[in-house]
């Protein structure tokens, strides 16, 4: 075992891990973060996507020892710090952009970091963002209306349906 | 996963004395690799991580070459080839996911090729040179079929060499699960003459379309592909398509490329 250590969420943290420890076990097991999820643990669903120094990642797909010194958030500090949700949280909520909300911490991060990169994606970039955040439930179709939103733009996107 | 040391080196030098120990294995961004460990169907006793290697890492652009980082990662290359070499930074947008984009590299795609990666197609198609922590590597002579390569063990891809072509274009027939290209081509014009190579295709991996080439050498156009196609035995025939519809596809694609280059 070796001891690595990182900021989560701002927060200096540190623990035991194996070389084969993947990252979610790390944030799951070690540090008890639930809020992200092992959907396929095979790298096609994305519930897992949290963000290493601001680039999403699979986090079922990366090493714990890799993010070792890295700045990792995670859906449990998006909200802000009055306990208000983050404007593409509160957008999937208004927008009803989750059913089971399995997939939810992913999609969350995934648009996150889209917005961080293009604060205005059109539509099929958004959809092209999101091809590898699988949801079985909404048909994406509120998931992408939530991102439109959460980026200013539904007005003219709903006026132009 | 089975278990493994796993060790982090920052410099090309210390990799490679890493990969000399018994059992050593080279992880780039693990897009593939991980994936493959945790099915068990390699056991590693170390994994030299080469993503803290600052040397491997970046795309430059000078004087007609486009060189990238074996370390960099497809979202890297998409950005940042961009303007030098849009084809390939169009290849690189495409690879997988944003998240799976933001790990895997260059270098670990061209070590692995897939036999329907994109990446070799681009490597391929333009005549890269891949440099290698001990030599330079023609890609002509580097891609030796299915998941094989002129690599040796424990020789790494410290960058790759992209001489910049006059047009280009690579479009790919995504199987729309994993990604990875049903059938992908990239065609690139040079003043010299035109290279075509296909991906996803064969079983012997990627491959040059030499008729096609002769063809477009000649006359660049879609045109000029017209009653060329390649044969269907020794394509991979699988439940995604039929040894025949991914030869249909090399037709087809091949055309297309052209007309979006």
């Amino acid at each position: 075992m070796t001891k690595i250590s990182m900021k989560v969420n701002g927060k200096e943290v540190s623990g035991e891990v194996e070389g084969r420890t993947l990252l979610v076990s790390f944030l799951r097991d070690t540090l008890g973060m639930t809020g992200t999820h092992v959907g396929c643990d095979t790298s096609q669903c994305g519930a897992c996507v949290v963000h290493v120094d601001g680039a999403a990642v699979k986090s079922c797909t990366m090493l714990a020892m890799e993010a070792e010194g890295a700045e990792v958030a995670t859906i449990e500090g998006q909200a802000n710090a009055d306990g208000t949700l983050s404007v593409v949280q509160q957008a999937f909520q208004d927008h009803h952009g989750l059913q089971c909300g399995f997939c939810t911490p992913g999609m969350v991060m995934s648009a996150t970091a889209l917005l961080k990169d293009n604060p205005k994606p059109s539509e099929a970039e958004i959809r092209h963002y999101l091809e590898g955040n699988i949801c079985r439930c909404t048909g994406y179709h509120n998931i992408v209306k939530a991102i439109l939103a959460a980026s200013g733009q539904l007005e003219g996107a709903i006026a132009a349906e | 996963m089975y278990e493994f040391e796993f060790v982090k080196p920052t410099t090309v030098a210390d990799a490679v004395a890493a990969l000399g120990e018994e059992e050593a294995q080279a992880l780039g961004g693990g897009q593939t690799l991980i994936p493959t460990l945790k099915q068990r169907l390699a056991m590693p006793a170390t994994l030299v991580s080469l993503t803290g290697i600052a040397e491997m890492k970046g795309v430059k652009a000078e004087g007609g070459t486009v060189t990238i980082g074996g370390g960099t990662t497809h979202g890297t290359v998409a950005k940042e080839a961009a303007s030098a070499y849009p084809a390939l930074a169009a290849l690189a947008s495409n690879i997988g996911d944003p998240a799976v984009r933001n790990r895997g590299t260059i270098g670990g795609s061209l070590a692995n090729n897939d036999p329907s990666a994109c990446y070799p197609a681009a490597a391929l198609a333009s005549g890269a040179t891949i440099v290698t922590s001990s030599r330079e590597i023609a890609a002509d002579d580097y891609f030796q079929g299915m998941f094989t390569t002129a690599l040796e063990d424990g020789e790494i891809v410290t960058a790759v060499r992209f001489p910049v072509p006059e047009k280009a274009a690579y479009i790919k027939f995504e199987q729309p699960a994993s990604r990875f290209a049903l059938v992908g081509v990239f065609v690139a014009k040079y003043a010299d003459g035109v290279r075509v190579a296909v991906t996803g295709a064969s079983e012997e991996g990627v491959f040059r379309w030499s008729e096609a080439e002769a063809a477009l050498s000649a006359n660049f156009s879609a045109a000029a592909l017209e009653g060329l196609s390649v044969p269907a035995d020794g394509m991979i025939g699988d439940l995604h398509g039929s040894k025949e519809y991914r030869a249909h596809l090399v037709g087809v694609l091949t055309k297309r490329a052209v007309a979006a280059a």
